[in-house]
């Protein structure tokens, strides 16, 4: 759809991008004022900068945060991506309900599906207890730990489990528009069908496996819900350190940690972009 | 041999069961169930108790979702009309700001929100805040004049006891605008418009271009090709974004907690309390995410119905 765009449209997209930004200037702009105020202006510094990376509780919370959505993206890339092929090869009935299941963790509360991970992870830990004990007094190679706790292992399996559904929902409709008959091609030509997958439906589906993962670490980074019901009290996130600083008041240096978080995404995203741009030029070119 | 890869999925559906079933099936079960174990409907006896979070949660979240509806339509709408290079760089600017946490973001707001905050000081220096005592005042005036004048001779004629408002304040130094249910929307707004302007955007932007030109050519003005095109075309993804929207308004506590103060409690806040407080009870806890989530499911399935019945119409 493309028509023309009038001067007015153009105003009311530059407010609502005001809207969107002018709390993220204010963070950024108060991330180098020199006093705790995070309303008065009081001068230009690096010093909250500087102490950033003096703060053990903020580097760990930044490095927990960072490992576990890259791990879970990397987990739910993979998962996700054979589930994907499974689905679109299963037939009609049995993948109608399991589509549907799939979109639980998409469509319900946050705080639902935290809380519930949490109940089921202290009641797996409550059962696991005996278990261990009788293991431990049957065999005595291994001791198994008795007592388990939430932490770091359960922030990733939530992680992973809120992740998946994304990219599933971005990889299906690539393989739904493929060209079947592809698949059937490579197949005459020799491939087996694992050659086939990792020569010709791999390619075709890239874009959706690649814009699947970017969903999936952008919401693992963004998540604040359920990481706070499953990471316990031994692992924290970013987010689960500016929320228990809320209660206080919120120490600058989340103010700077955010601006270099901020300002490396911008920069890779421009990276991307103007490469993508690029390449379109020169398809077009090459087309003209 | 189709069938054999559909086992591809295998790994994937016994995660789906343990980390996604068990554990809402277990929600069920705690909502039914006493500290001691045994059954019970005890939980939800009390559920009258927490009426007035319910119908706040509900009412916030509805006017937040109009809200994002009303901004977000018109932001898809335009973007869909763009070139592909603005459209590529606006999609990136919607959604880079995810990357700074949605809490940083709202903490943000109230700097911006607060009594001494950054938006009064605006409004100070620009002389908005003068300009509201000066209408109040005006506002009181004119009041006590109707009051003295023709009201007076109103109620001496009648017997009543009418009589406007005269006392609005002339001396505020600031606008109120924190630890308000406007906070709380704004807050809900802000987080969740890119969720309702995503999944428009993408219909939009993939409609058959000749279907619209055909509606040109039959002699349809713009608003009527609108109207009967794109509208009922796009409504799909109307209704998976107010369902993007709704579901995570009603059921957040953070927002409420930074820019509601201690006064809008909403569900979010109340199910909190009961897994992570001083009140550990779990089990009224899952009955009151187990109420809130069928009450949302039969929102939606209404809601979905309306839809299917709206597009078929359009189609017959």
């Amino acid at each position: 759809m493309k028509t023309r765009t009038s001067p007015l449209s153009r105003l009311f997209m530059a407010l609502v991008f005001l809207f969107l930004y002018a709390p993220i200037f204010v963070l950024i702009v108060f991330s180098f004022n020199d006093s705790k105020s995070r309303t008065v202006w009081q001068g230009f510094t690096f010093r909250w900068y500087l102490e950033l990376f003096q703060d053990r509780d903020i580097i760990n919370a930044l490095s927990t945060t960072l490992l576990v959505s890259l791990i879970a993206t990397l987990a739910a890339t993979a998962v996700g991506l054979f589930a994907a092929v499974g689905f679109y090869n299963m037939k009609k009935r049995w993948r109608t309900p399991l589509m549907t299941v799939n979109s639980i963790p998409m469509t319900n509360a946050d705080i639902v599906t935290g809380v519930s991970l949490c109940l089921l992870f202290v009641a797996f830990f409550a059962a696991w207890q005996p278990v261990a004990d009788y293991l431990n007094g049957a065999q005595s190679f291994i001791t198994l730990p008795v007592k388990l706790h939430m932490g770091f292992g359960t922030l990733l399996i939530a992680h992973i489990t809120f992740d998946i559904p994304y990219v599933i929902l971005s990889i299906m409709p690539k393989l739904r528009q493929m060209d079947k008959n592809l698949v059937d091609a490579a197949q005459d030509l020799g491939c087996t069908w694992m050659q086939a997958f990792w020569k010709v439906v791999l390619p075709e589906i890239k874009p959706g496996v690649v814009s699947g993962a970017l969903i999936a670490f952008t919401m693992s980074v963004d998540d604040f819900v359920i990481s706070y019901f499953t990471a316990g009290s031994s692992a924290s996130t970013l987010a689960m350190v500016v929320y228990g600083m809320t209660k206080k008041r919120i120490s600058p240096k989340i103010n700077a940690i955010s601006t270099l978080l901020f300002i490396t995404v911008l920069i890779l995203l421009v990276i991307v972009n103007i490469r993508e741009a690029r390449q379109e030029r020169a398809l077009k070119a090459w087309q003209a | 041999m189709r069938n054999r890869r559909s086992l591809f999925a295998l790994p994937y559906v016994v995660w789906m069961a343990l980390f996604v079933v068990a554990p809402i099936v277990l929600v069920v079960v705690y909502a039914f169930s006493s500290a001691d174990g045994g059954f019970t409907l005890e939980n939800f006896a009390h559920m009258g108790d927490y009426a007035v979070v319910f119908s706040r949660s509900f009412y916030l979240a509805l006017i937040a979702t109009l809200l994002c509806l009303l901004i977000g339509y018109p932001l898809a709408y335009v973007l869909a009309r763009e070139t592909a290079g603005v459209q590529r760089v606006a999609m990136m600017l919607i959604m880079l700001p995810m990357w700074m946490n949605f809490l940083l973001r709202t903490y943000s707001w109230m700097s911006i929100l607060e009594d001494k905050g950054l938006l009064n000081r605006l409004f100070a220096a620009v002389g908005i805040i003068d300009l509201g005592n000066l209408i109040n005042g005006g506002l009181n005036s004119l009041c006590a004049a109707l009051n003295s004048g023709p009201l007076a001779w109103l109620n001496g004629e009648l017997g009543t006891q009418l009589a406007l408002f005269a006392k609005r304040s002339t001396d505020m130094t600031f606008f109120h605008m924190i630890n308000t249910p406007g906070a709380v929307v704004l807050g809900m707004v802000y987080n969740y418009l890119p969720f309702m302007v995503l999944p428009i955007y993408s219909v939009i932007v993939k409609l058959d271009n000749s279907l619209l030109e055909a509606a040109r050519d039959l002699g349809a003005d713009t608003l009527r090709v609108f109207r009967k095109v794109v509208f009922p075309l796009s409504l799909s993804g109307v209704l998976s974004g107010i369902t993007m929207v709704f579901v995570p308004s009603v059921s957040t506590f953070a927002i409420s907690q930074l820019l509601g103060g201690k006064n809008q409690l909403l569900l979010g806040d109340l199910i909190e309390t009961q897994f992570t407080g001083m009140a550990y009870n779990p089990y009224l806890g899952s009955a009151i995410s187990l109420v809130m989530m069928v009450v949302v499911i039969v929102c939606m399935a209404v809601m979905n119905r309306f839809g299917e019945g709206e597009e078929q119409a359009v189609m017959l």
